[in-house]
């Protein structure tokens, strides 16, 4: 077949929220596909909360930026075709979420706790992070910080200096009812968080 | 047999630091990206067909309609998704959102001085076809000014978000418009280098143009294409 070459990525700009966000930041002529409510009311599972902030390389949270996820159900199954197993009832397992609507420019997500996906891999979401100033958007990871054993043996995590692997723990905050994990991303500094080349 | 999605493109991609657009110095990562062996979360994705789609979200002249159609030139932009191996890519969503004729978003952070039009809202969304085609009208986007350096204006332009196929396949980008004079001073368009920028121009169509009605522009975005690996070895 004929070989194409991609298509450059470009940034998002500091517009998005009314194309891509639009309930959240009230823009009433079109409906969201996505939001930070990923799981439905019959959705089985585990209720957890992902609440986070985009830091820039001088620490100051990023207020228009745009956190994606993308993540397996509660036994482990992903909403796609390539999944050849059945799905969990409502659950597509996709959030959306901007940092422009929270006065600490936070984004969340409410959703369940993905289990493995193989069997291998520890429990983990998938983030997409894209903002104005960033021309081509990051892979990242969410791993949960209750899940200390299944994280030692991840496959993922292994792969990195064992310095960095702590950037991609969410951490559970005991002190809040419900399960909320906390993931603040920084784009730069001693803490980067470690993003893929996926 | 199974698939795994082709590398990204370094050489057409842009630079997460890229000195002449100034946003990017505090916001691109820095250290280099950890390699990742591709498994279910990166070979699946989040699939959104035709029933996502409300019956005017293709035509941004209409969708934001109040009182009159909106102020500026009609368009229609059309083109078709592809991968790297020209397979069409059907069932791919699009999302845009654009300024309107004047240069002016709706956002609310948008203080650019000029007129807001009441009848254009500037967002919308299709899904491509069976032949990876999709198929926008619009109104041409006006030129504006932002704040990167002395004098600095955006071309015109559409912004494009599409998901393709798996996770890792996900594209935003920007489609620019033929003999565009600012395009040559813009360091967004710039990011990528000679040879690859010139692959975010639209075409001008007189097929794709409709008598007394719209100009057409034809443009067909290519996302990462799949390579075929004997089960287990990757
Ligand atoms: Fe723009």
């Amino acid at each position: 077949m004929a070989k194409l070459t991609q298509t450059p990525s470009q940034t998002l700009g500091p517009y998005f929220a009314y194309g891509l966000t639009p309930e959240q930041y009230s823009y009433g002529f079109l409906t969201s596909i996505a939001g930070a409510a990923v799981a439905a009311t019959d959705t089985t599972g585990t209720r957890i909360r992902i609440e986070g902030r985009v830091l820039d390389g001088a620490g100051v949270p990023i207020n228009d930026a745009m956190i994606e996820i993308w993540q397996a159900d509660d036994q482990g199954r992903y909403a796609h075709p390539a999944d050849p197993r059945p799905l969990n009832a409502g659950f597509r397992g996709f959030g959306r979420c901007g940092t422009g609507t929270d006065a600490q420019c936070r984004f969340y997500f409410d959703s369940i706790k993905p289990a493995s996906v193989d069997g291998v891999q520890a429990p983990h979401i998938n983030v997409v992070v894209m903002m104005r100033g960033m021309l081509l958007h990051a892979f990242t990871r969410i791993y949960f910080s209750d899940e200390a054993a299944a994280n030692a043996h991840d496959p993922v995590l292994a792969t990195m200096p064992e310095v960095r692997r702590g950037t991609l723990i969410g951490q559970l905050d005991e002190s809040r009812p419900g399960k909320v994990y906390r993931f603040d991303i920084h784009m730069q500094g001693a803490d980067e968080t470690v993003f893929f080349d996926a | 047999m199974s698939e795994i999605i082709k590398p990204r493109d370094w050489s057409s991609q842009p630079s997460y630091i890229d000195p002449a657009y100034r946003s990017t110095a505090l916001r691109g990562p820095t250290k280099p990206l950890i390699p990742l062996r591709q498994s279910l979360s990166e070979l699946t994705g989040p699939v959104y067909g035709h029933d996502c789609l409300g019956p005017l979200d293709a035509d941004l002249t209409k969708n934001g309609r109040k009182t009159a159609d909106p102020l500026g030139e009609r368009i229609v932009v059309t083109g078709r998704v592809l991968d790297e191996d020209g397979r069409p890519l059907p069932n791919t969503l699009l999302e845009i959102w654009q300024a309107n004729a004047a240069g002016r978003f709706v956002h609310v952070v948008d203080q650019h001085e000029a007129p807001l039009d009441p009848n254009f809202f500037g967002g919308g969304r299709c899904v491509t076809d069976a032949a990876g085609r999709y198929r926008f009208t619009t109104i041409k986007p006006g030129a504006y000014p932002w704040g990167n350096h002395h004098n600095a204006w955006r071309p015109n332009h559409i912004h494009f978000s599409l998901f393709g196929p798996s996770f890792v396949t996900r594209l935003v980008t920007q489609m620019y418009f033929p003999g565009d004079p600012l395009l040559e001073l813009d360091p967004i368009y710039k990011s990528s280098a000679v040879g690859a920028r010139e692959r975010m121009v639209a075409r001008f169509s007189i097929e794709v143009t409709e008598p007394g009605f719209a100009l057409g522009y034809e443009w067909d975005i290519v996302l990462r294409g799949r390579n075929e690996t004997p089960m287990g070895s990757h």
